[in-house]
């Protein structure tokens, strides 16, 4: 009988606070928006692959007067024209390329040096400098990448012209020995938005508990509205379920949208069940619940609650492995890492969208999200308890 | 055959650090009547109703409300209870209905009961019309009647009223406590309010407890109170001064029979003083300071006077003070706006 009355109390609460929610057209809007801005901006701020490279500014310099050098030249804006990755610009001298990367008119240059053909006729390799600009290190690290790597290419090439005396089925196999086939464990090229979907459907879900619940807590404390319910005879429990309720219903609507825009505009492919798509987003709230009511009873007004999630939601965010592969990540921060629910609950997302992964292949994740939930759970509850009857 | 109790308190006291708030009030409110805090905002008037409700728990003394304990069986006590809290207990986006089933689901209403309830209370204060339209589209005179009905689902023995006509004008004030006696007489609700409005008191209440920086200093009958300070050996009187002088005030302070004296504007005092020839003396000191008295009115004892006898304050210097103070102070339960009205 009190468990039917607490859930019923609950009920209602949550039915207000959702009515409360539908009728505020910010609100609504912001639901939508949210999400929509959240997958167009870490879809494009972070650029996936160096295949992606398109008319980078790029300067030339030869200061070899030697055929060699003319001809790495031909072969380099030869190739350039095939894959239209660079747009390239002359240059006098090494120093010029570094004043027209401070001015900002090119992303890095390329330097052929004076004794490149003295070298190569030597029998000896000939050296291809590359310069980039370093003060933004991830296109810095992309063109290196891709100038290597273009590089590379066209020194097998070269060798291969070299060796044309041979047979030209063995040429390859003499100058490149070894070569990698990838297999794929789903079809298709994974983009950067399918990396980061399932992260931000889980942070969303964090976000709705870690932001939402203290929120809905604290503001009806400052505008008094809260003592209505705490001088009505029902279990102090009921008000926090009530609003646990309300907020995971918007948080689940949230991130199913982001799941929804992902698949229809961003093209992101689900190859798991989508049943344990959903189980994880509740598992996450279940994970978060305990926390959530935690940081609600040590707050006792609108500001404070904000300023308190801020702090812990930052570092969740960007160590929860949402937007950085964990293993980027130095020793240290691997092991905050490990104790965050949102790292395991964005790596289960992660493993049944991505990989088509079952039950099975993430139970350790399930496991941690369940144990922290209760963990936290038996903190809170009494804690919540307490700071309701100041 | 004692009289019947509604709330009784003993020793109640109430600390948020070092500041008390609640300093060891011990009294009683006897069913069905009318009973009045009155005082200055921060005088612990909110504080206090906030322990009998159960909202706050008391730092030491105990107290019951309906003969239950609010500290041991606190879920019980809120059962009996209704309170009309100074901030209004409504969701703006919530139709009046919605707010009311909302609350009608928390006393466990069945739906039955619940309709029935709404219906009737919403004709009580003429808002049939409004039911569907949200409180945010309400006259704050509106808001409050659905505010005060809201307190009433569960048919509640005793009514809490923290400043229950505070920022209303002055017909929607007129009609909050019409209704609140007609809930007195007819369905003989024993209510507890709280104010800092002397009139409301002096209208209202059946008894009254002023409270003054947590502790109760007087508690009886209006009338009682005001008999305190009147009487053949007390004098309230207001003079015209035009040449009014700070001497003058000064010497005046002086006299052994003045027990408050306090200035109106530039040209007027009114003087609290007592013994049979106060007003003699009043008169020959004004005259001996060089002052010219124009006119002389003698007043009956309002409660202004009597909390200025008991406190040696005005109401209105009080709550100036204890309002800056609870700005920074962690009670931040009253900080109401109208802390500062003169009330006469």
């Amino acid at each position: 009988m009190k468990a039917k009355q607490l859930l019923s109390h609950s009920a209602w609460i949550c039915w207000k606070d959702l009515l409360e929610f539908a009728r505020s057209k910010m609100a609504l809007v912001m639901l939508l928006l949210m999400p929509l801005f959240m997958m167009i901006m870490v879809g494009f701020i972070f650029p996936d692959s160096a295949a992606m490279m398109e008319d980078v500014p790029i300067a030339l310099v030869d200061l070899d007067s030697g055929p060699m050098g003319e001809n790495f030249t031909m072969q380099l804006e030869g190739l350039n024209e095939q894959t239209g990755m660079m747009v390239l610009s002359g240059a006098t001298d090494i120093e010029d390329i570094r004043t027209q990367i401070y001015a900002g008119d090119i992303d890095g240059g390329i330097v052929i040096p004076a004794n490149f053909t003295q070298n190569i006729m030597a029998g000896q390799q000939g050296t291809i400098i590359i310069m980039t600009d370093q003060s933004n290190p991830q296109l810095s690290m992309q063109t290196q990448q891709a100038l290597s790597y273009v590089i590379d290419e066209m020194g097998t090439y070269a060798a291969i012209g070299m060796l044309s005396a041979s047979d030209s089925n063995t040429t390859l196999a003499t100058v490149q020995p070894y070569t990698v086939e990838i297999e794929d464990l789903v079809e298709g090229d994974p983009s950067y938005f399918q990396f980061v979907a399932p992260g931000i459907m889980a942070m969303v879900v964090m976000m709705s508990l870690m932001t939402g619940l203290p929120h809905a807590i604290s503001y009806e404390k400052d505008t008094g509205t809260l003592d209505g319910m705490l001088v009505a005879p029902i279990h102090r429990l009921a008000i926090i379920l009530g609003k646990v309720l309300a907020q995971t219903t918007r948080g689940m609507i949230q991130g199913i949208l982001i799941l929804l825009l992902a698949m229809l505009l961003f093209g992101v492919v689900i190859y798991g069940n989508i049943l344990i798509v959903l189980l994880i987003m509740l598992l996450t709230v279940l994970s978060f619940v305990g926390l959530g009511i935690l940081v609600t009873s040590f707050t006792d007004k609108e500001e404070t609650a904000s300023m308190i999630m801020m702090t812990m939601m930052f570092p969740m965010m960007f160590l929860g492995g949402v937007f950085f592969p964990i293993e980027q990540m130095p020793g240290f921060m691997q092991t905050i890492s490990s104790v965050l629910p949102l790292t395991y609950a964005t790596s289960a997302m992660r493993k049944v969208m991505i990989l088509g992964a079952g039950m099975g292949d993430i139970t350790t994740e399930i496991l941690f999200m369940v144990i922290f939930g209760l963990v936290f759970l038996l903190i809170s509850v009494p804690m919540f308890k307490r700071a309701m009857n100041k | 055959m004692t009289e019947e109790i509604a709330i009784q308190t003993n020793e109640l006291t109430k600390k948020f650090g070092d500041l008390v708030a609640v300093d060891k009030v011990s009294f009683d409110v006897k069913k069905g009547e009318i009973f009045g805090f009155l005082g200055p905002n921060g005088a612990g008037k909110t504080t206090t109703i906030r322990m009998l409700c159960t909202l706050t728990r008391p730092t030491d003394g105990t107290a019951t409300v309906a003969d239950l304990d609010i500290k041991k069986d606190d879920h019980e006590v809120r059962g009996h209870i209704g309170l009309v809290s100074e901030k209004l207990i409504m969701y703006d986006r919530l139709t009046a209905y919605e707010n009311l089933k909302l609350f009608a689901k928390l006393y466990n209403l069945s739906k039955d009961q619940m309709e029935k309830k709404i219906d009737e209370l919403l004709k009580l204060v003429h808002m049939e019309k409004w039911k569907d339209k949200q409180i945010g589209t309400y006259s704050t005179g509106m808001k409050q009647r659905i505010n005060v009905i809201r307190a009433l689902l569960n048919e509640p023995e005793i009514l809490f009223l923290d400043e229950p006509t505070l920022g209303l004008d002055p017909q929607s004030t007129a009609e909050i406590r019409e209704f609140i006696r007609k809930l007195n007489t007819e369905l003989n609700t024993t209510i507890i309010l709280t104010t800092h409005m002397m009139v409301e008191a002096d209208m209202l209440c059946d008894r009254l407890g002023i409270i003054d920086r947590g502790k109760i200093v007087a508690l009886d009958t209006p009338e009682n109170l005001k008999k305190m300070i009147s009487g053949n050996d007390n004098l309230v009187t207001e003079m015209n001064i035009p040449n009014l002088t700070n001497t003058m005030v000064e010497t005046l302070q002086a006299c052994e029979c003045v027990k408050t004296i306090s200035r109106l504007d530039n040209t007027k005092i009114k003087v609290q003083a007592n013994g049979d020839d106060a007003f003699d003396i009043i008169l020959d000191t004004v005259r001996a300071g060089g002052g010219k008295i124009t006119s002389v009115k003698n007043l009956e004892p309002t409660l202004e006077d009597v909390f200025l006898h008991i406190t040696g304050r005005e109401v209105r210097d009080q709550a100036n003070v204890k309002q800056r103070a609870e700005n920074r102070g962690p009670d931040g339960h009253s900080m109401g706006g109208g802390g500062n009205r003169r009330v006469r």
